[in-house]
C-alpha cells in the first residue's frame, strides 16, 4: 500500500482563481483517496479526471502532490 | 439561563459602495438598530463584532472598539469575533450566552465586511484564508472549487442534477427582486442560471454568492424586559454552534455538514420543535449547493433530496417552507461578516410582518443557519413569537 497511488473521491476544473493561481487557469484540482488510508487534495496533471477514476502521484511541488490518471 | 429577545435590527443595503468604508458601514447599522430598539448608546454593556477579514480588506485591526466607539459606546467589553462566513452568527450566539447567563442585561451584535475596495483575485484569495492553506489552497483551491467538489460529490452519490443547482439560484433571485435592500435586485431565468460563466465546474457564475459591502445590527435583551423597548419583541427559542475540520479532505463524507447537524439537533431540542414545524428560513447560500445540502442537513427533506424537494417549488415565497425570501446570499449580497446577522434581522422583518413584497403568510416560527467556511463553523438559531 502506498501514499502514491489512489482513486479520485471528487474533482473540479477551477476557471476564476486567486491571484497566486491566476496565470495557471483553467487547472483540475481533486480530493484523492490514497491507496495507504486518508485523503489529499492534490492537482491534476494531463487528461481530465472523475470520480473513481485511479490515478499516481507524478510529483511534488512546493509540497503540493501532483496526480495523474493511469490507464 | 433566562429568556433572551431580540428587541433591535439594523441593516445598510448590501452592495458595492465605493465610498463607505468598513467603519462607516457598521455605524449606520448599529445605529439604525439602536433607534429600532429605542435604546442609548450608554444602555448598551457589551458589544459583538463579527467580522471575517477587515485586516486583510482595509489594513485595520482592533476593530471591536473601533466601531463601538464610533457608535458612542464607551467603557464596556466589545469583542470582534471571526469565524469566517459564520462571524457575525457566532457573535450573535456569544451575545446570546452573555445575556442569557446574566452577565449582560443589553448586548449589541454588528456585523460588517467591506469587500469590493480590492480586485475579485485578491478577495479570492483573502476567501480562501477561511479554508486550510497548508493543504487545499496551497494547491491552488478557492471557495468555490470547494463547493465544487462537494456539488461534485453530492451529484455522483444522490443525482443531483445542474437544474437542482440552477433552481435554487432562480428562486433566490425571485426573492431578491422584492428586497429593496439586495445587491441584485434582478429575477432570472433558469436558461440564463443553467449558462452562466464557468467559475469552478459544475458551478458557474449563478451558482456562487455576491462581493459585496455591507452591515447588519441586532440588539438583545432579556425576554422579560423586551417590552421596555419594543412592541413587538421577537424570542431566540434556540441556538446552537458546532464546529467540524476546516480542510474539507479531512472529512469523511463531504455531502453533508457534522456542523450543522450537531448545531441543529441542539437549536431543536432547545426551542423543543422539529423540522416540520419551521415555518421560514433564511439557509447559507454562499453557493447554490450549499442550501440543496442545508436543506438535508436541518431535515426539512431527507438526505440527497434537497435538490428535487427545490425544483418541486417548496422552498418558494409562496411554497410550504420558504427558504431566503430575502434573497439570500445569492441575491440579497453576502458580506461575509454580516450575513450572520443579516439573516437575523430578514427573519424579525418576516416575524414583525415588515418584509413588505415578500412577506410571507405564515411567520411565528423560523431558523437561521449560518455555515462559515466549507463547514468548519454552523450557527442555527430560531426565533418565535411568543
Amino acid at each position: 500500500m502506498t501514499d502514491a497511488t489512489g482513486t479520485i473521491y471528487t474533482e473540479t476544473v477551477i476557471y476564476s482563481a486567486t491571484e497566486a493561481f491566476a496565470a495557471e487557469v483553467p487547472y483540475q484540482t481533486a480530493i484523492v483517496t490514497l491507496d495507504s488510508g486518508g485523503r489529499v487534495t492534490a492537482r491534476v496533471l494531463g487528461e481530465r479526471v472523475r470520480i473513481d477514476d485511479r490515478v499516481a502521484r507524478v510529483e511534488f511541488r512546493d509540497g503540493v502532490p501532483f496526480f495523474r490518471k493511469v490507464t | 439561563m433566562r429568556p433572551v429577545a431580540v428587541v433591535g435590527i439594523g441593516k445598510t443595503p448590501f452592495g458595492a459602495f465605493p465610498g463607505r468604508d468598513l467603519r462607516s458601514l457598521a455605524v449606520a447599522a448599529g445605529e439604525k438598530c439602536l433607534e429600532n430598539g429605542h435604546t442609548a448608546p450608554s444602555q448598551v454593556d457589551a458589544f459583538f463584532l463579527g467580522n471575517f477579514a477587515g485586516p486583510s480588506f482595509e489594513g485595520q485591526n482592533h476593530l471591536a472598539p473601533y466601531i463601538s466607539t464610533a457608535l458612542g459606546i464607551q467603557g464596556v467589553p466589545s469583542t470582534r469575533v471571526e469565524a469566517a462566513c459564520a462571524s457575525s452568527g457566532s457573535a450573535f450566539f456569544h451575545a446570546y450566552t452573555g445575556v442569557a447567563s446574566g452577565v449582560y442585561d443589553s448586548v449589541l451584535v454588528v456585523g460588517v465586511e467591506k469587500m469590493t475596495s480590492q480586485p475579485t483575485p485578491r478577495v479570492t484569495e483573502i476567501l480562501a484564508g477561511a479554508g486550510d492553506c497548508s493543504g487545499e489552497i496551497r494547491a491552488g483551491s478557492t471557495f468555490a472549487s470547494l463547493f465544487a467538489m462537494i456539488a461534485r460529490r453530492h451529484m455522483y452519490q444522490f443525482g443531483t442534477t445542474r437544474e437542482h443547482l440552477a433552481a435554487v439560484a432562480v428562486k433566490n433571485h425571485a426573492n431578491g427582486a422584492l428586497n429593496p435592500d439586495a445587491q441584485m435586485r434582478k429575477a432570472i431565468t433558469m436558461e440564463q442560471a443553467m449558462a452562466g460563466k464557468p467559475i469552478a465546474d459544475p458551478l458557474n457564475l449563478y451558482d456562487c454568492s455576491l462581493i459585496s459591502d455591507g452591515a447588519a445590527a441586532v440588539l438583545l435583551v432579556p425576554a422579560e424586559r423586551a417590552g421596555e423597548f419594543t412592541d413587538k419583541p421577537v424570542r431566540v427559542l434556540g441556538i446552537s454552534q458546532a464546529s467540524d475540520f476546516v480542510a474539507l479532505d479531512q472529512k469523511p463524507d463531504i455531502t453533508t455538514f457534522p456542523a450543522v447537524r450537531r448545531a441543529a439537533g441542539k437549536a431543536y431540542q432547545m426551542a423543543g420543535v422539529g423540522p416540520a414545524d419551521i415555518q421560514l428560513a433564511e439557509l447559507h447560500d454562499c453557493f447554490t449547493i450549499a442550501e440543496i445540502i442545508a436543506i438535508e442537513d436541518l431535515g426539512f427533506a431527507g438526505r440527497g433530496e434537497g435538490g428535487p424537494f427545490t425544483l418541486e417549488g417548496h422552498t418558494a415565497r409562496t411554497g410550504d417552507k420558504p427558504i431566503n425570501t430575502s434573497g439570500g446570499l445569492k441575491s440579497k449580497g453576502h458580506p461575509v461578516g454580516a450575513t450572520g446577522a443579516a439573516q437575523i434581522c430578514d427573519l424579525v422583518l418576516q416575524m414583525r410582518c415588515e418584509a413588505g413584497e415578500r412577506q410571507v403568510p405564515r411567520h411565528s416560527l423560523g431558523l437561521a443557519q449560518n455555515l462559515g467556511g466549507s463547514g468548519a463553523t454552523c450557527v442555527v438559531t430560531i426565533l418565535g413569537i411568543v
